[in-house]
């Protein structure tokens, strides 16, 4: 972030931390199972982590204001079964991918709303249009899978391509962190992002338009839900009513594996970056060497406890 | 009871708070603690009541050295504080709230409802007060929370109470109630402690004064051999001597213009200007509402009523921002929670509400903000090694130098400064008095709120005076002497 070249302690270890934890969970499956460094499994995982990466940007934005937002799963499978829907009736499938991702915003514009205009606590209000964008999404689908999506090859491509040997959901996940990070990092709403989360009433005082950053940070949120949900409409080839349930909670333990602090103003994107790819790793190595996907949750969850007692071990 | 305290030295760090204090209170005696703003009346109190241990010095009760090591020792030897900010729980009963900490219980653990019913009735019988014990304590008015702590009191058997601005939020009928309870409890021996700002009440009902000044007593004596001119002039009795720069003030027009600002129970009807190039002092006691106004000013808190003009023209400010666009800037009193983001660097403190000057189409020009942040840490001489530097780690001084850096280089029109001064070591003081006229000298209008007298005196071209809510006086620099500004900020004649 300094261009003086001089950076605080504190920001190189919430960078470093993360970064050590993801090479030695490299190294640890590697030899345990050589197969996982194999080219082809590298790729599978990159494509397996997109969703989930791209779902926990939208989340560290939100994090980073001190909020929180559970309705990223719902968000998902409402635009995921729009998207579905207009391309079954006809529609372009890349216009409604496009539509759909707008659809995503206005979904998280509203949390937004709720969340400032309201003055609703983030996790309470998010909790509400997460079971709200769910209901909608099974009474509109009438609680089935909507396929029949054609033959679109662009639409194909989103979500099963490759794009120079690369899966395209992992090309459109580097895209959205460079994206992401100049925002962050580059422009005045990134700053507002972190000064919210470090001090609301500061921020306020200074003159920044606390409820418009916010109702945009969930925007972001909800935009970043609905392009996952693109990503895996293409995948499935359809859209699933019970897609993305329980995604919030990957993305937000990406977030925070990442370093990035439940109470806001501190973290980074590449931080959230890594923490999907650890999350990845674990469902991935642990599935090659054969644990069973219920003492998967059990690994993954001690995991993201001792990440936790680390960094406040850092802290302290 | 009777109270000694001798000789009692405090110092919090490098910072002596108490010299030599002594106080002595009588049993059955109302004894009035004044003193300005940090002459350390609460420190002293806090000290008898065993928040804080003294340095040295002896506490003498009914003629045995004693001293107590927590408030709850001292509450169990029958002595209670009843701060400013009331200990009342708003969603438990009036009941419960009474008995807090304390509930009686039988031997299998459960309450003793009746036991305490009963008692409760007692204690509010003594005090000739009547409040339903099953409501809601955060239903009842702030005089009535008032009587449910002194039932508290009592119910402990507190032979001394210490009530810290008893009456700052109570209205005129809830005094008179207050001060017949305070009479009740005088006859029954009880002895009062009363820390007050107000002239008029310590002139009825206290028996005694004791006046502190800069951690000291200046003395103790009987309220009826005394005047309200002379407690004034003991309170403030120092010089002033050079800690300010010298100021030159060539005024402009009319810069900003406040008519009949309005909030019912803040501040009523509050009208004044502030020229280009001048700096208006706004003084009055802790809680007259002074930085009520101000926030109100700059769309921080709302009004009632009001208008607003700037260079003549009339304003709306409704937020902060608007504020800003308006080419006003306002340092709060309290900046490590509203000033400044304490994990942030000083370079985006300082870069906060400016970036979008430093920024095209939304992306931030890293060098130009750099060397924006650069010149304003030079020009407030801020002592510290880099830009990057969390304003966390910066010393009090060097932390309001860093937001007043932030508003200095939104180059704004009008600057309301609150309390610019407080927690800042005197070096840093004068660093800030005389950033302050340079301001001025390029024509910045400035709107100072202080409690301390001596640099209200030093700093202001033109001196306002607040006294509960109302505008109680205006002086110009010539007319203004400490003893005319504690009188109309204290409501005398």
């Amino acid at each position: 972030m300094s261009k003086s070249g001089v950076r605080p302690l504190s920001d190189m270890a919430q960078k470093m931390g993360p970064l050590l934890g993801l090479i030695i969970l490299v190294l640890i499956v590697s030899i345990l199972n050589p197969s996982f460094l194999a080219p082809l499994n590298i790729l599978n995982l990159l494509r397996q982590v997109a969703i989930n990466a791209l779902i926990a940007y939208g989340m560290t934005f939100v994090i980073l204001t001190g909020g929180i937002d559970l309705s990223v799963g719902s968000i998902l499978a409402l635009s995921s079964a729009l998207m579905a829907g207009m391309m079954v009736s006809g529609i372009d499938p890349i216009l409604a991918i496009l539509i759909g991702c707008l659809l995503g915003a206005l979904m998280g514009a509203v949390n937004g709303l709720l969340i400032t205009k309201g003055k609703m606590a983030p996790f309470i209000a998010t909790l509400a249009t997460m079971t709200i964008y769910r209901g909608l999404t099974l009474t509109y689908t009438d609680g089935n899978p909507i396929t029949g999506l054609g033959d679109d090859y662009m639409f194909q491509l989103f979500g099963r391509g490759y794009f120079l040997g690369i899966p395209v959901p992992a090309v459109t996940m580097i895209i959205a962190f460079v994206v992401l990070w100049v925002i962050l990092h580059k422009t005045t709403f990134g700053r507002y992002t972190y000064a919210i989360g470090g001090n609301e009433k500061a921020a306020w005082i200074s003159g920044i338009k606390v409820t418009k950053v916010k109702i945009m940070v969930y925007s972001l949120a909800g935009l970043l839900s609905a392009l996952a949900g693109a990503i895996l409409t293409s995948r499935l080839n359809s859209a699933q009513p019970t897609a993305g349930e329980s995604y919030e909670l990957d993305a937000i333990a990406a977030v925070v594996l990442g370093g990035t602090s439940l109470a806001g103003g501190r973290g980074l994107i590449i931080g959230t970056l890594i923490g999907a790819l650890i999350i990845g790793i674990l469902n991935n190595g642990l599935n090659l060497l054969g644990v069973s996907s219920f003492f998967q949750m059990v690994v993954k969850g001690i995991v993201i406890v001792i990440a936790v007692l680390l960094d406040r071990k850092k802290a302290a | 009871m009777q109270v000694e305290m001798q000789d009692i030295h405090k110092a919090f760090g490098k910072n002596q708070v108490l010299t030599g204090v002594h106080f002595e209170l009588l049993p059955g005696e109302i004894h009035a603690l004044m003193g300005e703003n940090g002459a350390g009346k609460s420190t002293l109190m806090n000290i008898l009541t065993g928040l804080h241990q003294a340095d040295r010095g002896t506490i003498l009760i009914n003629g045995k050295e004693r001293s107590f090591s927590s408030p709850k020792e001292a509450e169990q030897n029958g002595m209670a504080f009843i701060h400013q900010e009331l200990n009342v729980w708003p969603g438990m009963t009036v009941l419960e709230n009474l008995f807090l900490g304390r509930e009686l219980k039988n031997g299998f653990g459960f309450l003793k409802m009746k036991e305490m019913k009963a008692l409760a009735k007692e204690q509010f019988e003594r005090l000739d007060v009547d409040i339903p014990l099953e409501q809601e304590a955060g239903l009842c008015s702030v005089g009535q929370q008032q009587m449910i702590e002194i039932a508290k009191a009592l119910m402990v058997n507190a032979e001394v109470i210490i009530m810290d601005e008893p009456t700052a939020a109570l209205t005129d009928r809830e005094i008179a109630k207050l001060f017949e309870v305070i009479e009740t409890l005088r006859k029954q021996g009880v002895s009062i402690v009363y820390i007050s700002h107000r002239m008029e009440e310590i002139f009825t009902i206290c028996d005694r004064i004791t006046v502190m000044r800069d951690g000291q007593t200046v003395d103790t004596t009987k309220i009826a051999d005394t005047t309200f001119d002379e407690v004034v002039k003991k309170m403030v009795g120092r010089e002033l001597k050079d800690r300010f720069p010298a100021r030159a003030a060539s005024l402009g027009e009319v810069a900003l213009e406040v008519r009949n600002f309005t909030r019912k129970g803040a501040f009523e009807n509050i009208s004044f200007s502030v020229r280009a190039g001048e700096i208006v002092g706004v003084s009055g006691l802790m809680g007259a509402g002074r930085t009520e106004i101000m926030r109100a000013i700059f769309g921080l808190d709302r009004m009632d009523s009001g208008e607003l003009y700037r260079n003549g023209k009339k304003i709306k400010v409704h937020s902060p921002g608007e504020a800003v666009k308006h080419g006003i800037g306002l340092i709060t009193e309290d900046r490590k929670d509203e000033g400044l983001i304490l994990d942030f660097s000083i370079r985006h403190n300082i870069a906060l509400p400016n970036v979008e000057g430093l920024s095209s189409k939304g992306f931030i020009d890293g060098k130009e903000e750099q060397q924006f942040v650069e010149d304003l840490i030079k020009r407030l001489t801020i002592k510290t090694e880099s830009a990057e530097t969390s304003a966390g780690n910066l010393s009090g001084g060097n932390q309001q130098k860093v937001v007043l850096a932030k508003w200095i280089g939104t180059n704004p029109d009008v600057l309301i400064l609150d309390e610019p001064t407080r927690g800042v070591d005197v070096g840093a003081k004068r660093e800030i008095y005389a950033l302050m006229n340079e301001l001025t000298d390029r024509g910045v209008a400035i709107v100072m709120v202080s409690s301390e007298l001596p640099e209200v005196l030093g700093m202001s071209d033109r001196v306002i005076v607040i006294h509960e809510g109302k505008l109680s006086g205006e002086l110009s620099r010539e007319e203004a002497t400490q003893e005319k500004i504690m009188t109309l900020a204290t409501g005398g004649e």
